[in-house]
């Protein structure tokens, strides 16, 4: 009896994790924040130390400076003469990867934007029948999907030999180098990706919002514009960056659908690093991973913010 | 009359049909309609070509030749289990994941239960390392591992490059999602049943082996499985922190050759990450499904495994 109200005072004052032993929930937290510190933080600051370390003395290969008083900026000032100056040697492939990654997020926004909303306006069997097969591509692994993709792009394969039999078109081989197959292939691979979050927003908002619009007399296309869009916007951002994140690293993407012409930022990255061992190489792939982690992490810290200011607007 | 009188009105009247038909909110949505159902199918069907020219007789990309097992077994030198390089990925793969699942789980499954309660700066602190790699692009961290393993973590001047390094990436870039997936279950099952055992004369850790562990199983299973097909997908990193042909794993193989490769094989080997990684979701979402049926809503399941991405 006693030991019941004691238990209940405690858990009032301090709730049932007091009850356990001190220092308990720290020790079972303690490997996977040890392990994450080890194998995540320490790799972060290996690539800043990598970017500003020194070179061999004999061998000229890059070798990470651990102390920052002793950084070098020369595999920055590298890249970045290398992206900014005009015809510097990776300004193409920059701008290049910025284009198809934009032109491949508004075609999967075009795409994925109609799709969320008709997944999101289904009820019942047919609603769950349509999530599943809206999840299955998610989890059917990413370089299968793009290889289904080569195998009907090749000179032999099925998609090559129906648009030739159309006769519209030219026969042409699709693979040898084309933007256009090698957007297709993102807006393909990722496209699942921005579409749940985009539904799970849309499905969020109030029907009776739009019905109200229409009521006070919007057309639909202006409830639309005016209602269900702007609060649906959350969706779309987060959506967004989920595809941008990997697109800005894709290699293998390109890789299978294209050719040297379709390079990306994240094929100079792993060329640099893990196949061009020699020279000042690897300083200059990891001061090429920072310009990159820079770009995308300004992604995601607008959403965040974006986020935290709508969730405060709705506290209201 | 009235057929006079539509005759007479003819397409005025049908364009006005058209726009009310436009107007109302209320249709049934067909348009949208053929875009949902057409966009599935444009999603499935290449990978379901794929799936079926693996079974294909012959070597045509396109040409149905009959059905056969050729490039899965009985192909003495092309199919996947007689082809050294396809079947050692095959293995590589299984190896990974199945050693990523018996240590990430745990550790993820852990560390969920001591997040989710202990309290403090450190605690914070701990929640925000926990969560970056979901936001981190897979290249960030493989390049970062790839430059620890070649520079830093070099035990006796061993490199770790092969297995040992791609399985403790694995590790990693599981973790996350270990919790994520844990953490929306803690907080569905509240603190009351913990409460109500200890009220009754349980002491903390038997309340947590006898009723907190069992009512979080089915997630638990789940993040097994979660993990599995994490494992079974990755490719940057296992490419970055690959040795030589002993460590290619089933994305890399398909990396690899996807271009040259003239092999239906190829497919055969496709197919069977396909099957790995869908069976081990399938059974995580039966799973989740059961309990959620048990609690009473409908399409939570499903909804689960959405979250598990985002």
């Amino acid at each position: 009896m006693l030991r019941t109200s004691m238990a209940r005072r405690r858990a009032a004052s301090g709730g049932i994790e007091a009850l356990y032993p001190r220092g308990f929930w720290p020790a079972i937290s303690l490997p996977g924040v040890l392990w994450l510190i080890a194998l995540f933080v320490v790799p972060f600051y290996a690539i800043a130390a990598t970017a500003a370390g020194r070179l061999d003395p004999i061998f000229g290969s890059s070798i990470p400076e651990w102390n920052p008083l002793y950084w070098q900026p020369d595999a920055f000032s590298f890249v970045l003469d290398g992206l900014a100056s005009p015809g510097g040697i990776f300004r193409e492939v920059f701008l290049r990867t910025i284009a198809y990654v934009t032109l491949a997020v508004g075609l999967c926004l075009a795409l994925g934007y109609p799709v969320a909303y008709y997944m999101s306006r289904l009820r019942g069997r047919l609603r769950n029948a349509f999530l599943v097969l809206m999840i299955v591509p998610v989890w059917v692994p990413y370089l299968m999907r793009i290889f289904a993709w080569v195998n009907l792009r090749q000179d032999d394969g099925l998609v090559t030999r129906i648009v030739a039999a159309t006769g519209f078109v030219a026969p042409q081989s699709w693979l040898d180098g084309r933007p256009s197959t090698v957007i297709l292939g993102l807006v393909y691979g990722w496209v699942p990706f921005l579409i749940l979050p985009l539904f799970a927003a849309l499905e969020r908002i109030d029907a009776s919002f739009v019905e109200s619009a229409l009521d006070l007399g919007a057309s639909p296309a202006r409830a639309f514009l005016r209602v269900t869009l702007p609060l649906s916007k959350q969706g779309i951002l987060a959506g967004t960056v989920i595809i941008m994140l990997p697109m800005f690293g894709d290699f293998y993407t390109a890789q299978l659908l294209g050719t040297q012409k379709n390079a990306m930022i994240g094929t100079l990255i792993s060329f640099y690093l893990t196949q061009a061992t020699a020279g000042p190489a690897q300083g200059r792939g990891a001061a090429l991973v920072i310009v990159l982690a820079l770009l995308v992490s300004s992604l995601t810290v607008y959403y965040l913010v974006s986020t935290a200011r709508a969730a405060r607007g709705a506290g209201r | 009359m009235s057929q006079v009188a539509t005759a007479i009105r003819g397409p005025a009247a049908r364009a006005g049909r058209l726009r009310a038909w436009l107007a109302n909110p209320w249709r049934r949505p067909r348009l949208l309609a053929l875009v949902g159902w057409g966009f599935i199918a444009w999603s499935l069907v290449p990978v379901a070509i794929a799936i079926l020219f693996s079974f294909n007789a012959g070597r045509s990309r396109s040409v149905w030749q009959g059905f056969s097992l050729r490039w899965y077994v009985q192909d003495p030198n092309l199919s996947v289990l007689h082809d050294s390089i396809l079947a050692h990925a095959v293995l590589q793969s299984l190896k990974l994941a199945s050693l990523t699942m018996l240590i990430a789980t745990p550790m993820g499954v852990a560390l969920s239960i001591g997040l989710a309660r202990w309290r403090g700066l450190a605690s914070t602190a701990s929640n925000f390392l926990m969560l970056l790699p979901l936001v981190t692009p897979e290249i960030v961290l493989a390049s970062g591992l790839f430059l620890v393993f070649a520079h830093l973590y070099v035990p006796g001047g061993t490199r770790l490059f092969g297995t040992p390094a791609q399985l403790l990436e694995h590790v990693t870039w599981s973790i996350p999602y270990v919790v994520v997936v844990m953490r929306g279950r803690l907080f569905g099952i509240g603190k009351e049943y913990e409460e109500a055992a200890m009220d009754l004369g349980a002491p903390p850790m038997e309340a947590m082996r006898r009723v907190l562990l069992p009512m979080l199983a089915p997630a638990i299973f789940a993040s097994f499985m979660i993990v599995f097909a994490l494992s079974i997908d990755d490719f940057i990193t296992s490419q970055f922190l690959s040795s030589g042909e002993g460590s290619i794993t089933l994305p890399m193989l398909i990396y690899g050759t996807g271009r040259t490769g003239e092999n239906p094989s190829l497919n055969a080997v496709a197919t069977v990450m396909l099957v790995l990684s869908l069976s081990a979701i399938g059974l995580a979402s039966l799973v989740l499904q059961r309990v959620a049926r048990r609690r009473g809503t409908g399409e939570a399941a499903a909804r689960e495994l959405v979250r598990f991405e985002i």
